[in-house]
């Protein structure tokens, strides 16, 4: 029985009413939506501490190594997988980065290569199971998890190592350098000049390539975008971005971490709705028998998204292990947890074959901003947890609902 | 005759959809009833407002069952009241036995504990009228789905069924299992149990039914009774399309050419035991232009030889050799398969043709990124117009490429998966099954795509368990049986006695493996 909605053909003429527009995509925007309520409430309720510069910057330090994992973990879900390793993963990595830089004194930059391969390596050790042995992903990385923790304990023999170079802590608690030198604004407070042009630049050019893009789309007679939405939306999401751009500058600038993981969300974004490999992972989560008839090799597409999960989850340990200048035992302790939660919050399904990139971000962001609002206004990590829980449930129930009632 | 059911001025409204309209349906008490119709003409709806599936209250009209008039809450309410209905997809449970299965959320317990001799001895007594001889602790994995259809309906029997609904019963099962399964209909009429057989088959339809009811469009379009005169099934097609279809297969003059792909002396083992010898020293061709038929029941061997050829996407131990235009080819892997030229359109396109809840155009491009990429780099709007073009090929009646495929129809999921086939521009098409379970409309659809291929040059091999379609697509029939060609049939020369003689030789003379084929000139 057809009970399809029925599609407004694409007329390029403006097409249906904005309002039908914007019911029909309601859900998609609705993460983006709970993200912006939730950081309005939290800015009411900490009198305006969320959104001050130096909060701001702790804010992205704080979460950039949970979305950079989240990358990379959105794809293992998509694919039909789990990771449950990468938490130990972070914490191994750390250590063998201290063991190497502050034990045997090597330069930071064979070690953070070194310590990169090294994730790939335990990727592809897992990968390796998962994808040509056929044993389920939860199995192979819970017995991964264990073998990290375990390894990362003896690396370290029970102790704290560091500190790290002064080159190496720039990886997470440094800036970019302001080529145009500090401006002053009114006496007290400086501008990173650099930090604004790039916060005005960005978002500029992606204005430009979204255009481009509806250009080319009404060209073929597929825009189904009201005009008045694609302008309202631009408009608002380049105000937001040159807005904390702009906070930020008024700090001490762009954090370096910053410009680490904004490349690698449009790296990403890229990867999966515009390549050939991204479209493979796609297929293979949707129904891995009609991919691999169709002639792609899933076991080693697979395989793929396992090291890049190994890969990214190195990188997340360096970055995590410089923020906290020392290795310990304790690093990484259940941060798969909050990876994954963000890829569920922001809409990837379980059984695989769906999710976004950008998702799992504004799924990170949601859990990171809650973090840092419920602390600023002290609410016990008790409880802190509970209502992440909560929140985690409340979300998927959402996706869930409103997919039925499409 | 007295009504056992009654269904009146049923409508049923989805969204922006009317699904039925003022629908009428009349089952008389100890009568066989079919209800036929395109797909999407309303009949498994229909079924759901009788089942409750859809509640009363979702929908309009009256049901009157046994002569007081009912309103469902659930399938739960539809059972007590002795109507049961039979899926096309099958519910049974793969790992737990039969007895298991009959008695699933009907437990045969006192106090949650459950009495297993007393199962077992029901269990038996339910197999045995259903004519099936097996353990109750079988699992239901380790039957065919022949058998698995009969323990349905002995689960439906274990709970006094007064009416039984059988969507399809027929459409995954050989001849031999499809009429054992119509007598058991014929046997369940004596005793008064009333049905209604949902199916494709018209010639099912026509050797069992007491009367027909028609839907078209969501609307009866007539109720046929068969016990004054035999219907047709010309006539029958003329309800359910609303015209004549004056030919069911779309006429042809072959040309055929030079010899295009060669399979010569295949041998496969069983995927899982490995020692099992299944397609036994198997060779065949094909010419450009030609449309060559394998035909042979269920269970011959004839989709695992495909497959195994398909880039060894089935089987172990693989042997032969494959031969395009003359040349040896590599189909060890189901990329090279693909690259050689061939292509193959599975049986089952749910699960192994689709990406169900992907779009029209994801779905069209996935044998063939690389055509609608530059690089690694997609070109959505190459790919765009590549879903287009074949959206008006094949005639995939959808809103747009963007719908998701799970929405569409069987016909149009069909036209989809051949699409993806058709754009990875193969030499030769291996097509297994390839009208199984759309409507007539669409198979006609379908034999117009594969005669266009053929005309175009292409080598097309068409494995189908429908010999009449066989007989009036085909150029050249192979017959299997038991993973040996038993017999090489020209069309003009074939006919179903044929087959079916050649098929029941070589099971009377299985011994000798490398039998020479039979050739009827």
């Amino acid at each position: 029985m057809s009970t399809e909605t029925v599609l407004a053909p694409g007329s390029g003429g403006g097409g249906e009413p904005l309002r039908v527009f914007i019911k029909r995509h309601l859900r998609e925007y609705g993460m983006l939506l709970s993200l912006i309520a939730i950081m309005i409430f939290f800015q009411f309720m900490t009198n305006g501490t969320l959104l001050k510069p130096l909060n701001l910057t702790n804010l992205i330090l704080q979460n950039s190594y949970i979305i950079i994992m989240a990358l990379g973990m959105l794809l293992v879900i998509v694919a039909g997988h789990i990771d449950l390793s990468v938490g130990s993963v972070v914490g191994f990595i750390g250590a063998l980065a201290a063991v190497m830089m502050v034990q045997f004194k090597i330069h930071y930059i064979p070690t953070t290569i070194i310590c990169l391969a090294v994730g790939g390596l335990i990727g592809a050790a897992q990968g390796y199971w998962v994808a040509f042995f056929k044993i389920p992903s939860f199995i192979v990385t819970l017995a991964g998890m264990l073998v990290f923790k375990g390894l990362s304990l003896a690396l370290l023999a029970g102790q704290s190592v560091g500190p790290f170079p002064p080159e190496f802590q720039k990886l997470s608690s440094g800036f970019i350098p302001d080529i145009f030198g500090g401006m002053a604004l009114d006496g007290s407070t400086t501008v990173h000049v650099t930090s604004v042009l790039l916060g005005i630049a960005v978002p500029l050019i992606l204005i430009g390539l979204n255009y481009r893009n509806r250009l080319n789309r009404q060209k073929h007679g597929v825009e189904e975008e009201p005009l008045l939405f694609f302008v309202a939306k631009n408009a608002v999401i380049a105000l937001v971005v040159m807005y904390l751009g702009f906070l930020l500058a008024s700090y001490k600038g762009l954090p370096n971490v910053l410009i680490v993981m904004a490349t690698l969300i449009m790296l990403y974004t890229f990867v999966t709705m515009r390549t050939t490999i991204g479209r493979r992972i796609y297929a293979i989560g949707g129904n891995e028998k009609a991919a691999k008839l169709s002639g792609i090799n899933t076991e080693r597409v697979t395989f793929y998204t396992f090291i890049n999960m190994g890969v990214l989850a190195a990188l997340a340990g360096l970055i995590f292990a410089a923020r906290l200048n020392t290795a310990t035992p304790k690093a990484g302790v259940s941060f798969e947890l909050d990876v994954i939660a963000a890829c569920f919050i922001g809409g990837a399904s379980a059984s695989g074959g769906v999710g976004r990139v950008t998702g799992a971000v504004i799924g990170a962001f949601i859990m990171g901003v809650m973090n840092n609002g419920m602390s600023i206004i002290g609410v016990g990590i008790d409880w802190q947890q509970v209502i992440k829980g909560l929140v985690l449930l409340a979300a998927v129930f959402l996706d869930v609902y409103y997919k039925n009632k499409a | 005759m007295t009504a056992i059911l009654e269904m009146r001025g049923i409508t049923k409204t989805f969204p922006g959809v009317n699904a039925l309209e003022n629908v009428n349906l009349r089952v008389e008490s100890g009568e066989i009833h079919a209800l036929v119709g395109e797909n999407g003409a309303g009949k498994s709806t229909l079924m759901k407002v009788l089942s409750g599936v859809y509640p009363h209250g979702s929908y309009s009209g009256e049901i009157w069952f046994q002569g007081e008039e009912r309103r469902f809450t659930g399938i739960a309410d539809s059972e007590k009241a002795g109507i049961v209905i039979i899926h096309q997809e099958l519910a049974l449970v793969p790992l737990l036995s039969i007895a298991e299965n009959i008695f699933l959320g009907n437990e045969q317990a006192k106090y949650g504990v459950i009495d297993w001799s007393a199962v077992t001895l029901r269990t038996r007594d339910l197999l045995r009228m259903v004519g099936l001889s097996e353990s109750p602790a079988t699992l239901i994995t380790d039957i065919g789905v022949g058998k698995q259809q009969l323990v349905e309906i002995a689960k439906a029997l274990s709970k006094e069924v007064k009416l039984l609904i059988l969507d399809e019963p027929t459409a995954s099962l050989n001849e031999s299992d499809s009429d054992a399964l119509l007598n058991l209909l014929l046997e369940f009429k004596k005793r008064g149990i009333s049905s209604i057989l949902i199916s494709h088959k018209l010639n099912e339809i026509s050797k069992v039914a007491d009367s027909i009811t028609v839907l078209r469009d969501g609307c009866t379009v007539e109720t046929l009774d068969c016990r004054s005169e035999p219907v047709s099934e010309d006539r029958i097609i003329r309800g359910m399309v609303g015209r004549p279809l004056a030919d069911r297969y779309p006429k042809r003059d072959p040309k055929i050419g030079e010899m295009l792909f060669e399979v010569k002396d295949w041998n496969v083992h069983h995927q899982i035991h490995a020692d099992r010898l299944q397609i036994k020293n198997v060779s065949m061709n094909v010419r450009r232009g030609e449309i060559v038929g394998i035909a042979g029941l269920m269970g011959a061997g004839r989709t695992e030889f495909a497959m195994s050829v398909f880039g060894r996407s089935y089987g172990r131990r693989i042997t032969g050799k494959a031969f395009l235009n003359g040349k040896e080819i590599d189909v060890s892997t189901i990329r090279r398969a693909v690259d050689s030229g061939l292509a193959y359109v599975t049986e089952d396109r749910k699960h192994y043709g689709l990406v169900l809840n992907d779009t029209i155009m994801h779905n069209i491009s996935l044998a063939n990124l690389g055509g609608i990429s530059r690089g690694t780099v997609l070109d959505d709007m190459e790919e765009l117009s590549v879903a287009n073009t074949y959206r008006r090929r094949l005639n995939i009646r959808s809103s747009s490429v963007l719908q998701q495929v799970v929405n569409l129809s069987g016909g149009n999921q069909q036209k989809v998966v051949l699409s993806k086939w058709l754009f990875s521009k193969p030499e030769v098409l291996i097509l297994d099954e390839p009208t199984r379970g759309i409507d007539v409309g669409a198979k006609y659809e379908i034999y117009t795509i594969i005669n266009q291929l053929a005309d175009e040059g292409k080598g097309v091999i068409m494995i189908s368990s429908e010999m009449p379609e066989l007989l009036g697509v085909c150029d050249r029939i192979y017959v299997m049986n038991e993973g040996c060609f038993v017999a090489e049939l020209p069309a003009a020369d074939a006919s179903q006695e044929k087959i079916m003689r050649a098929i029941m030789r070589g099971r009377e003379a299985p011994a000798d493996e490398q039998a020479p084929r039979e050739k009827i000139a």
